[in-house]
């Protein structure tokens, strides 16, 4: 069941990305920031945690889910320590992310050339 | 021919951009990445015995690889361009733009063209996000108490 569920919550979000892209001037870089927003708005009304739940995967590619991660990173760093927490905790949970994806593009640009 | 006649003529060669037709094929395409991040998740937990939390990171990590090798070796930018924000707006999309930027300005140094373009895409992602965070959290947090 969380198979379905996954291929719906992910065919929405993208689904809505097009409709945005398509019927708006806005660029794709827009619709990715406002995704990300998105994402961190839906962790603070507690919407995105029923997402994952439901559908694992799913919610966890879109990447809303940085948004997610970067808002629940900041709650429960201040949880545990403060005003501080929030600026330690926030990267913590997008750290694989961020850094996969920084390592990866960096070892790739070394060795590949650029395709035309 | 008038302007006129010259306007229809351009109109009926025009490449007709189908919304309904993006609309499926990012539907279709979105729900297939979340469908194979769900099976991968799966398969790991079960395969290697991780939790939840850590095979979704590992899953995290297996799509932003698969996704910055694909960029690299040239065909990634054809699927984008026809799945649309189907893989726009997965996590392959994020991987995607930095990996591209980082290919395309190699050529310009190491320093001035790789470091300095890096995030030129994926930056206002990165910047958005955390200032959004941020403020939702300080008002969650007065809100909250």
């Amino acid at each position: 069941m969380t198979f379905i569920w996954a291929f719906l919550i992910a065919g929405t979000f993208c689904a809505i990305g097009q409709i945005i892209l398509d019927n708006t001037k806005l660029t794709p870089g827009h619709v990715t920031s406002l995704f990300t927003v998105l994402g961190s708005l839906l962790a603070f009304f507690g919407v995105y945690d029923k997402l994952i739940a439901l559908g694992g995967g799913g919610a966890s590619t879109i990447i809303s889910n940085f948004g997610y991660m970067l808002y629940t990173g900041a709650l429960e760093g201040f949880k545990e320590f403060g005003i501080l927490g929030i600026f330690s905790g926030m990267l913590t949970k997008s750290s694989v992310a961020i850094v996969s994806s920084i390592v990866f593009a960096a070892i790739v640009a070394l060795i590949f050339k650029p395709k035309d | 021919m008038n302007k006129e006649e010259y306007q229809k003529l351009v109109k009926k060669y025009e490449p007709k951009e189908n919304k309904i037709e993006n609309v499926v094929y990012a539907f279709l395409i979105g729900g297939l990445v979340g469908f194979i991040a769900e099976g991968l998740i799966i398969l790991l937990m079960n395969f290697f015995n991780l939790s939840r939390l850590i095979a979704a990171s590992w899953t995290c990590l297996i799509i932003i690889f698969a996704s910055s090798l694909f960029t690299a070796l040239g065909f990634f930018d054809n699927w984008m361009t026809k799945a649309k924000a189907g893989l726009l707006l997965p996590t392959t999309g994020f991987a995607h733009s930095v990996s591209s930027s980082a290919l395309d300005y190699k050529k310009e140094g190491l320093i001035t063209g790789l470091g300095s373009n890096f995030f030129k895409l994926a930056g206002s992602v990165i910047l958005y996000g955390i200032l959004s965070a941020f403020i939702l959290v300080i008002v969650r947090v007065i809100i909250g108490g």
